[in-house]
């Protein structure tokens, strides 16, 4: 395994809230003046920090809390989890967090940004340069080729077509992918189809790779292929935050968070057993 | 190890040694290193039980061998065993029985003993998952052995998240 994308990922992230990045500067209006004044509080070293962040949905005069004043917190490089019973908000959050619906209220903080604030257009830029989204399924665009899907963001965010390329290039063939370049999306099994998503949301290096339940609707072996790459990701410095019902996918992060209700219920290092000398039979017993 | 034992000796008579190497071999990884002086106690147990017999084979350049085989006792045991349905690793749950009477006696919140258990469950599943990176894909008996654990400890994170939505 090389280590171009995961590498650069990590030596970028290094770098921490030194550099400011494009496209978080939103589009100047007052409100957004008046709520994300860069530099307006410590950003400490957190790459993502949430305080008392609300989600409200409002449905023919009925609201239904959906978030109720989240603080969560996710350092430079860190992989956590959130877990929680259906319906405890944790997909809400997610795209909350990607800037896909507006929060109610509270704050959102990213690279020291303060960025809840920001309208329609400024969140697509920042999604385009520092957040890669990974859905349960897929989302990809049916009419264009897996080469086109991985290009297209890159291509977005100003990169020139050789470069874009060139790094479609890379992606697929870490991923496994590189003889599905010119295949439609629809041609590729689930698994194929979700790691073609995960090469696009990390197409960009973006600080921060968000994750509905990629391994939601996979089988065992597929699920196991998704794992291998977040976990290579993160290794590579890669920063996740994922929403998963899969305690297998969970138990890779550092951190796991434990929503209900949607509040958090638990917030908790993954403390592993230690290992022993004798492997599989000190750990289960079989019985008889 | 009385059973494995047993299912062992149905396939052909051996001596105590050939029966530690062939638990290793069947099972691989999964079963725990069996200690010969243990096997060698099982079988006297199992031959007072009526279940093996066994006798000295003379050897010429080392000590005898005492071969053990299977008695029809031992056979109709055995097919009792291989038939009668085995108990799942939870139908008894100490961590249920806590979860009830902890919080009566006031000894602790319930939503702090969940999170514990689902922090120790999410501990073991990474402990598992490693094991699973690190066993020989070769090795089915261990590999199976892992994935019943693992889907085990899914179900009880799950069950875990009904207790919450019953009890908070």
């Amino acid at each position: 395994m090389s280590r171009h994308w995961l590498g650069e990922s990590g030596a970028r992230q290094a770098r921490g809230d030194g550099f400011v990045p494009r496209g978080v500067r939103g589009d100047g209006s007052p409100r957004e003046m008046e709520r994300g004044v860069p530099g307006s509080r410590p950003s400490g070293p957190a790459l993502l920090r949430t305080c008392g962040l609300v989600k409200t949905y409002r449905t023919d005069g009925v609201t239904v809390p959906a978030v109720r004043g989240v603080d969560i917190e996710l350092g430079v490089g860190e992989f956590v989890a959130i877990m929680g019973p259906s319906g405890s908000g944790k997909s809400t959050l997610l795209h909350v967090l990607a800037g896909l619906e507006p929060a109610t209220s509270g704050e959102i903080w990213l690279r020291g940004q303060r960025v809840d604030g920001l309208s329609t257009a400024g969140w697509a830029v920042l999604r385009r340069r520092h957040i890669g989204f990974v859905f349960q399924f897929f989302n990809l665009l049916s009419n264009m080729t897996v080469a086109d899907n991985v290009e297209l963001p890159a291509l977005l965010a100003g990169t020139t077509a050789r470069q874009a390329r060139k790094r479609r290039e890379e992606l697929l063939a870490e991923l496994g992918l590189a003889d599905k370049a010119n295949a439609a999306p629809a041609r590729l099994s689930g698994g194929e189809q979700q790691r073609v998503a995960l090469a696009r949301a990390l197409a960009n290096e973006p600080s921060l790779l968000l994750a509905d339940e990629p391994t939601g609707n996979l089988d065992s072996s597929n699920t196991r292929d998704v794992l291998r790459l977040l976990r290579r990701a993160h290794a590579g410095g890669q920063a996740i935050l994922m929403v998963t019902h899969d305690a297998r996918v969970a138990s890779l992060a550092d951190r796991v968070i434990n929503l209900f209700d949607g509040m958090v219920a638990d917030d908790a290092k993954i403390v592993p057993i230690p290992r022993s000398v004798n492997g599989v039979a000190d750990v289960l017993e079989l019985r008889g | 190890m009385r059973q494995p034992l047993l299912a062992l000796l149905a396939k052909e008579p051996a001596h105590g040694y050939e029966l530690k190497l062939a638990l290793e071999q069947t099972f691989g990884q999964a079963y725990p290193s069996p200690n010969i002086g243990q096997v060698y106690v099982t079988l006297k147990r199992l031959e007072q039980d009526g279940l093996v017999r066994s006798q000295d084979v003379e050897q010429t350049t080392r000590p005898n061998k005492r071969v053990y085989e299977l008695t029809p006792a031992g056979r109709e045991a055995l097919s009792a065993w291989v038939d009668e349905p085995s108990d799942g690793p939870r139908i008894r749950d100490e961590f249920f029985i806590k979860l009830i009477l902890a919080p009566m006696a006031g000894l602790a919140d319930r939503m702090a003993l969940m999170n514990k258990q689902r922090r120790h469950y999410l501990g073991l599943m990474r402990r598992l998952t490693e094991l699973l990176t690190d066993t020989d894909p070769a090795d089915t008996p261990a590999r199976l052995l892992i994935e019943g654990a693992v889907l085990h400890l899914q179900a009880d994170l799950d069950w875990l998240e009904r207790c919450q939505e019953e009890f908070v």
